[in-house]
């Protein structure tokens, strides 16, 4: 008996695809009924007709959620934009020291750093927030910004230390025979191979920051709170009419789902990097 | 050991900043939250929202209030919430995430397409998923009347709003539960050690092990945190709260254990099916063992996840909703809306511990292993 | 793309304009339009100063306060912000040093003259006075459905006593006798109980210290708190109080206690007509007394545009204010001189009782207990929702009254 035929009478493939299809279902369900919600007239948002389609099409409700939340979305882009930036920066130069020129007492830093990307951040708020206050910070995106920036590092140095182990050591020995010092030796050799590092890391910090509430809620006032903290505001109170709350789960949504859908081949990468060993 | 160079100087210098950075918003500020929770910092109207609070040191007040005072219930509730989250949490998105990589590693048609729509809801924030959830969850609407499209009668369960619990217990047996976990762990460990034939270590595993059990039979049920017994146990609101979440997380265990499986070579199954190994023998045998370093990881990721969560159960639940609440959410009302610093940073600290026993010793042996490597 | 740079540019100049007057509230949604039309009377008088209207939902501003407490310790406080009055205003934000005294106010308005004396001693230290009521709101309310109660052939009840004996009665016709929400408004009618079951001499000395919770005759009002909560709606954690409020409305359920802001929800947002789209009495065993509570706006030490919060303050206590705000509210002046003939039916009549009525203060709204005992309260009710045990709350809720000073 064929291996193909064994396989085949231990699980039908009809039965693969059923219970695939029941988990797309599971998976895809909650899309379809926050765009039909989205889409219906606040009158007719009713529990019992949840899963009907809306009697006439009302995209108002995107209108309306774009007037409260332009100002989220800018402040999300521009916070993970400078955060993913810098901390992708400074995580690759880290990376780099760690793996390429390790120096006495590397082996008790590197685990120290990778501690604070697991703290939980309840652990740090309170002196972070009057820290933030006492240098000036506390309110604006500046503070956010340096936030996401430390907190990112752990992650984006282990990430870009794991890649950098791959670039064979004789590889640099070779441009040290050149002359080229640290410097040197970053941006002719490593920065040019680690552009899909790069990638990774952008990607992982880019929807960690855009998609983070606690720091956002606590560090910003309202003119420059990021979008999380605006649909959660929304949507938190007296939800009687869900068809905003749904517009703007949409608006907060997309951005992180294109970047996921254009890059998704990375992204999976990025979660093995996440874990500490891949 | 390689000369050090002025290279090897500047690398350091380079590396600097950061550990500075570090230095100050991981280790100063959790000793400074330390520190907060032994003062009194809040207790007094007066001093909660002064511009310069003065603090007084009050020892470990605070954390023995929380552990054992009369108006603390909901901060042990939430405890008890978060154990019960993890592990659903956890072992959802595992079985779940398991089950999908399975079936997509038996070659699909349309893999691309499951596997994206498997995955997407993490590309989600946890504000956008607990928006979305609480509106599937809604009572009379949403899930349940999906039986209705099926000819049958619609979901009776209150989902977030429910109040029932089950499996509940004493608060004062928690020292002899603790005890009887942390007893079994040391017996296994004693046990494998037994197995493999390092005597000296396994005798001492199996004492402590012992020694620990016999006190949680005997004189832990004497121990009284509190005067009286407060029921504690298993909030039914919680399914929700962790529906919302293996939707979110389980595509991600599915990428990690999919990329797992075709790391695996086909030799290796091939050889067990010549063996004469059956379909689910060679998942058994040969493949499952095989998953359990990358099921570690995700453990990892899922617990420190799982453990911090407060976004999700805020968007869903509202602040407010003893329930579904969890110490991280608690630490921010009470640090944040009733100005008492001093609880927050005791329930932080205990949050961090946690946290921590998980942590750490998955950082030293990963890394440890690494450099033997 | 330009229209959101529009916005950008829109919102970069309101930061800009020294003449924004940032308030903040947590009135949106459904109790909004009071203070849209409150903003909109203070824009045209004032057509200088732009009020930028930040608000943050959530009932009985749980989640707001969070918000604004955490601006006003980051040094960022708003140009003026809600509080209630009483304890909530003095013994958070003044106690903190946090708010200007506004004793000029009132002597340059001749506001001590029209205000009511009880009203003014709730928004006084030794040291000054501290905020401008803008209306005044009843708790102890029970509302219902006059054609409804006709149709189930019952009449409201005047004792909680009476309440329990027509509360199967009611569920026996498939109705939820008493719509309850989240959990605050669990507090909310816990203060109506208390008061029915204790008289209002012994709820005030359950705030002057005088009285134990855990007392018997408090432990009696837990235990009757205990017997109607069997008759409430067992989904009410999820529900806001507009949603309980609907049910009631929409026949789902019998009677709901809440504060009279249901009735302006009910008259302004759903268009019923006080006495016949809607009826309310006293809440069970309170009738002759008025448990008040009033929103204020204060002056935060250190508000970026000063002057243009004193001139909004300066609005929202004038004649002008108060009656533009307090009709779509759905609340009563809390000026003396106020025109009655503006408000609807149910607000004369408490204005009436207002001025008749023995006058006790709110728990659930902040005006006798600080805000520590408030927000831990909810912890003593989710005891009671919890175990059904009468006595282990009332004892919890005497450790809480120790513990955070209550009648210090």
């Amino acid at each position: 008996m064929s291996a193909a035929l064994r396989r085949l009478r231990w699980s039908p493939r009809w039965l693969t695809y059923l219970v695939l299809l029941l988990a797309a279902f599971f998976f895809l369900g909650p899309v379809y009924l926050v765009v039909v919600t989205a889409l219906k007239e606040p009158a007719a948002i009713r529990l019992s007709t949840a899963w009907h389609l809306p009697e006439t099409w009302h995209w108002q409700s995107f209108a309306v959620a774009w007037d409260a939340f332009a100002l989220g979305l800018r402040n999300s882009l521009v916070l993970a934009v400078t955060a993913t930036v810098i901390s992708a920066l400074l995580g690759s130069l880290n990376g780099y020291v760690l793996s390429k020129w390790r120096f006495p007492g590397a082996n008790i830093v590197f685990p120290l750093m990778l501690f604070g990307m697991f703290i939980p951040y309840q652990s740090v708020l309170i002196p972070l927030f009057t820290f933030l206050r006492d240098i000036g910070l506390y309110g604006g995106l500046g503070g956010l910004i340096l936030t996401h920036v430390v907190y990112g590092l752990p992650i984006t140095t282990l990430i870009f230390r794991n890649f950098y182990a791959e670039i064979p050591d004789e590889m640099l020995e070779a441009g040290k025979i050149d002359g080229a010092g640290f410097f040197g030796l970053y941006a002719r050799i490593v920065f040019p191979l680690s552009i899909s590092g790069f990638v990774v890391v952008i990607i992982w910090q880019f929807t960690q920051i855009w998609n983070e509430f606690l720091f956002a809620v606590t560090l910003t006032r309202r003119s420059s709170a990021p979008i999380t903290v605006a649909l959660a505001q929304l949507a938190g109170g007296e939800a009687v009419r869900w068809n905003l709350p749904m517009a703007g789960a949409i608006l907060a949504a997309v951005p992180t789902l294109i970047i996921y859908i254009i890059l998704g081949r990375y992204f999976i990468k990025g979660l093995l990097a996440g874990s500490v060993k891949g | 050991m390689r000369r050090f160079t002025r290279d090897h100087l500047t690398a350091v210098l380079m590396l600097l900043p950061s550990l500075i950075f570090l230095a100050i918003f991981v280790y100063g500020f959790i000793g400074q939250t330390v520190y907060f929770s032994l003062t009194d910092w809040g207790r007094d109207p007066a001093q909660a929202l002064a511009v310069r609070p003065e603090r007084a040191f009050v020892g470990f007040d605070n954390y023995v209030r929380l552990f054992t005072g009369l108006l603390e219930s909901r901060f042990r509730q939430d405890l008890v919430n978060l154990v019960f989250f993890t592990v659903f949490f956890i072992g959802g998105s595992l079985g779940l995430g398991l089950a999908l990589a399975m079936l997509l590693d038996r070659g699909v048609a349309g893999e691309a397409f499951f596997r994206t729509v498997f995955l997407y809801p993490f590309a989600l924030s946890f504000v956008v998923t607990g928006t979305v959830w609480r509106w599937m969850l809604q009572p009379q609407g949403g899930v349940n009347l999906l039986p209705t499209y099926l000819g049958l009668p619609p979901g009776e369960f209150e989902w977030i709003t429910s109040r029932q619990q089950v499996w509940r217990f004493d608060w004062n047996l928690v020292p002899s539960i603790t005890a009887l976990l942390v007893a079994a762990v040391l017996l296994a460990i004693g046990w494998r050690a037994w197995r493999d034939l390092r005597r000296g270590r396994a005798v001492s595993f199996l004492t402590v092990g012992i020694a620990l059990g016999a006190w949680a039979l005997a004189g832990g049920p004497g121990v009284e945190l509190l005067p009286f017994p407060e029921r504690h146990g298993f909030n039914l609101a919680l399914i929700g709260i962790v529906v919302a979440a293996v939707w979110q997380m389980s595509g991600y265990t599915m990428a990690l254990y999919l990329a797992s499986l075709r790391g695996i070579p086909e030799e290796l199954r091939e050889a067990a099916r010549v063996d004469g190994a059956s379909g689910f023998q060679v998942y058994r045998h040969v493949v499952f063992p095989l998953l359990g370093p990358i099921t570690l990881s995700a453990m990892i990721i899922l617990g420190h996840i799982s453990l911090k969560i407060f976004d999700l159960v805020w968007s869903m639940a509202g602040p407010d909703l003893a329930t579904t609440s969890v110490p991280a959410l608690l630490m921010y009302i009470r640090a944040f809306r009733a100005n008492q610093f001093a609880d927050g940073a005791a329930i932080a600290v205990v949050l961090l511990l946690i946290v921590a026993t998980v942590i750490v010793p998955y950082l030293w042996t990963s890394l440890r292993g690494e450099v033997r490597r | 793309m330009r229209r959101l740079l529009a916005i950008l540019i829109a919102a970069g100049m309101t930061l800009a304009a020294a003449n924004t007057v940032e308030i903040f509230s947590w009135w949106a949604g459904d109790e909004g339009p009071a203070l849209e039309a409150l903003i909109e009377g203070f824009e045209a008088a004032n057509p200088d100063l732009t009020i930028d209207n930040v608000t943050v939902t959530g009932g009985a501003g749980v989640v707001a306060k969070a918000v604004l407490k955490t601006r006003m310790l980051g040094g960022d406080p708003p140009d003026s912000f809600q509080a209630h009055i009483g304890k909530e205003l003095i013994d958070t934000w003044v106690i903190a040093d946090r708010m200007e005294d506004l004793t000029f106010l009132f002597e340059e308005e001749g506001w001590l003259d029209v205000f009511p004396p009880d009203l003014i001693d709730l928004i006084s230290t030794s040291e000054g006075i501290w905020s401008v009521p803008v209306n005044i709101h009843r708790s102890n309310v029970m509302w219902y459905v006059p054609a409804k109660l006709e149709e189930w052939g019952i009449s409201a009840p005047e004792t909680w006593e009476e309440f329990l004996v027509v509360c199967p009665a009611i569920q026996a016709q498939g109705v939820t006798p008493l719509a309850l929400a989240e959990n605050w408004t669990v507090q909310h009618l816990w203060e109506s109980i208390a008061l029915a079951a204790l008289g209002p001499d012994d709820y005030d000395r359950l705030w002057t210290g005088e009285l134990a919770f855990n007392d018997p005759k408090s432990v009696a009002a837990f235990e009757l708190m205990n017997d109607v909560l069997a008759c409430a709606n067992a989904d009410a954690a999820g529900l806001s109080w507009q949603q309980a409020t609907d049910r009631v409305v929409d026949g789902e359920a019998a009677f709901n206690v809440m504060g009279d802001w249901a009735a302006g929800y009910m008259f302004t947002t759903l268009g019923l007509e006080p006495g016949t789209g809607f009826g309310w009495a006293p809440a069970p065993g309170t009738d002759g007394i008025f448990m008040v509570l009033s929103d204020s706006f204060g002056l935060p030490l250190g508000a970026p545009n000063r002057e243009g919060a004193i001139e909004w303050l300066r609005y929202i206590g004038s004649l002008e204010g108060t009656d533009t705000f307090n009709p779509i509210k759905g609340a009563i002046a809390p000026r003396t001189d106020t025109d009655l003939g503006k408000y609807n039916a149910y607000l004369q009549s408490a204005a009436a009782d207002f001025a008749s009525d023995r006058q006790v203060g709110s728990l659930a709204h902040g005006t006798v207990a600080n805000e520590n005992f408030m927000s831990t309260f909810a912890q003593v009710m989710e005891i009671l929702l919890d175990t059904g045990n009468a006595q282990a709350a009332a004892n919890a809720a005497q450790a809480l009254a120790l513990q955070t000073g209550v009648g210090r």
